[in-house]
């Protein structure tokens, strides 16, 4: 089978369940594949060939005696280098945890996406301690945007997108804090799901700002990303912030469509402050899913700037102790930003966290209404590495900091998103599209997905990584 | 506090002992970039009227 990475996570492990191919196969040639584009991508940290191989014999063993197989037996998957992988580091995209004891046992996620079968071959870089919107590691080098090599992956999950856009593995994960899942998916032109707050075990994951992290995965089939997000729901006593929500699939509803569905754009503050591109990507998906009305959610610049606010204070007070000992060890543009955020008066965040109340009953309004929003995932299309500034409505601003204007009030209140990828011909570099729904309904957002996927309106093509 | 009255090299020097920290000359002009943009967000926050009664979210549940 020579066309392993061409195929989706579902289709190998079916290719492997009715003996079509086998797990070691299917690892060997991701193995390969690895080896041949990680240098020109600098998606991967850490390659775990080993354990991969070792997993991969242990699935092909258990077809061979007809033992069940799961879901997602022999698919490949990466995680960002903030989740658990045992006998590594967590470095988290920082040279300070490299010198950390290795891990000794996985993060939660990593358990359960194993335990469904799908086999884990290494860690991704990422922007330092996840405080980044562009894929940019001081210390481990930038991933590169498998669409054009010269242009960022965006970030923090910046590994994450370029391992699933470069056709390196079917599945990765990443967190999101402010966007670190959504900005990456809409600069490499994959799928992209941020679960509801709470919904997805943090255990054994890094963190960065409790208020508003979140994991999730990336794939470029929204087949892929449900089942995969299926798979990782649950219960887990090491993540404090996670509700109590029971197992609510996606998986089976995915081709359900859009009859019944209330689905507007947002407007305001969503659709301004961005290039055109931005905005004809969002008008472009609004139409085809028959989206005539425009809704608006109030007082979202406040909202952006209380996010701004919670994450620069939560991140200066976790990395305190660092700052004062290692200050040296820290990427200068990330160890800037955090000591300024510890310097805060604690009444701003105070009163942030207090507007995050009033802006999710705002939202749960506006949801009595309306099923689905739709909104421009970035402003732009992938800057080039290295850029430090663009021109946002003719206002120049920082990318690193900016890049997460539209991702970052949406986080605040922890709705579900799936970031969908949109090309224009002619164009090499894609743009994203947020699809979010309320609280708790991720099945909404996938489905969606899957009928903007199934249509044609958007796809996750496999970059040329040149 | 108006924009005119915030000077980020007093709240730096008040915070720096504090905080235990110290700063080189390039770090600084950062850091007072950071916090000139962190004042000036926060006066959106805080000039958003709401009640006493208002709850904070530190631990959110959608």
């Amino acid at each position: 089978m020579s066309d392993i990475h061409l195929r989706s996570a579902l289709a190998i492990a079916a290719a492997i369940a009715n003996g079509e191919t086998s797990a070691r196969e299917v690892v060997t040639a991701t193995l390969k594949r690895i080896d041949a584009l990680n240098p020109k991508l600098g998606a991967f940290t850490d390659v775990t060939p080993e354990r991969a191989l070792a997993k991969a014999d242990a699935v092909d063993s258990a077809r061979a005696k007809g033992e069940a197989l799961g879901p997602l037996a022999g698919a490949p998957f990466s995680v960002k280098n903030l989740f658990d992988v045992k006998g590594l580091p967590t470095r988290a995209g920082s040279k300070i945890n490299r010198t950390r004891a290795p891990a000794a046992v996985d993060a939660t996620l990593v358990e359960k996406l194993e335990a469904a079968g799908a086999i884990l071959v290494g860690a991704l870089n990422m922007g330092e301690y996840a405080y980044d919107f562009t894929g940019e590691n001081a210390h481990d080098g930038p991933s590169r945007n498998p669409h054009d090599l010269k242009h960022m992956t965006g970030g923090s999950s910046g590994g994450s997108g370029a391992a699933v856009a470069g056709g390196l593995t079917q599945i990765a994960l990443g967190s999101d804090t402010n966007g670190s899942i959504r900005v990456p998916s809409s600069l490499c032109g994959i799928f992209g799901l941020k679960p509801t707050y709470g919904r997805l075990s943090r255990g054994r994951s890094f963190p960065f700002v409790a208020s508003f992290d979140h994991l999730g995965p990336f794939a470029r089939s929204v087949a892929d990303l449900a089942a995969s997000y299926d798979a990782m729901q649950g219960p887990d006593a090491h993540d404090p912030g996670q509700a109590a929500r029971p197992f609510e699939p996606t998986f089976a509803s995915l081709d359900s469509g859009l009859a019944g569905l209330r689905i507007a754009r947002l407007g305001g503050y969503f659709a301004r402050g961005g290039e055109p591109d931005a905005f004809e990507a969002a008008d472009r998906v609004a139409r085809a899913l028959g989206a005539t009305k425009t809704v608006e959610l109030p007082e979202t610049e406040r909202a952006r700037a209380a996010a701004y606010l919670i994450t620069m204070v939560e991140g200066g007070a976790l990395h305190a102790d660092r700052l004062r000992e290692r200050a040296e060890d820290f990427d200068p543009d990330t160890r800037d930003r955090l000591i300024a955020g510890a310097m805060l008066p604690g009444g701003w965040v105070v009163k942030a966290q207090k507007l995050r109340g009033w802006y999710r009953a705002a939202a749960a309004e506006l949801f009595r209404d309306v099923d689905i929003l739709i909104a421009p995932a970035t402003p732009c299309r992938a800057p080039l590495i290295g850029q430090k500034t663009f021109r946002l409505d003719g206002q120049e601003m920082l990318v690193r900091p900016n890049m997460g204007i539209f991702t970052q009030p949406i986080s605040f209140i922890g709705l579900p998103v799936c970031a969908v990828p949109v090309w224009t011909e002619g164009v090499k570099l894609p743009i994203g599209v947020q699809v979010i729904g309320p609280p708790w309904r991720e099945d909404l957002v996938l489905r969606v997905a899957r009928a903007l996927e199934r249509d044609g309106v958007v796809s996750a093509p496999i970059g040329a990584c040149a | 506090m108006s924009k005119q009255e915030f000077d980020p090299d007093a709240l730096i020097d008040a915070s720096l002992p504090l905080l235990g920290l110290t700063l080189g000359a390039d770090s600084r002009a950062v850091v007072k970039l950071h916090l000139t943009t962190a004042e000036r967000l926060s006066r959106l926050v805080r000039d958003f009227p709401l009640d006493d009664e208002a709850e904070a979210a530190p631990v959110y549940t959608a």
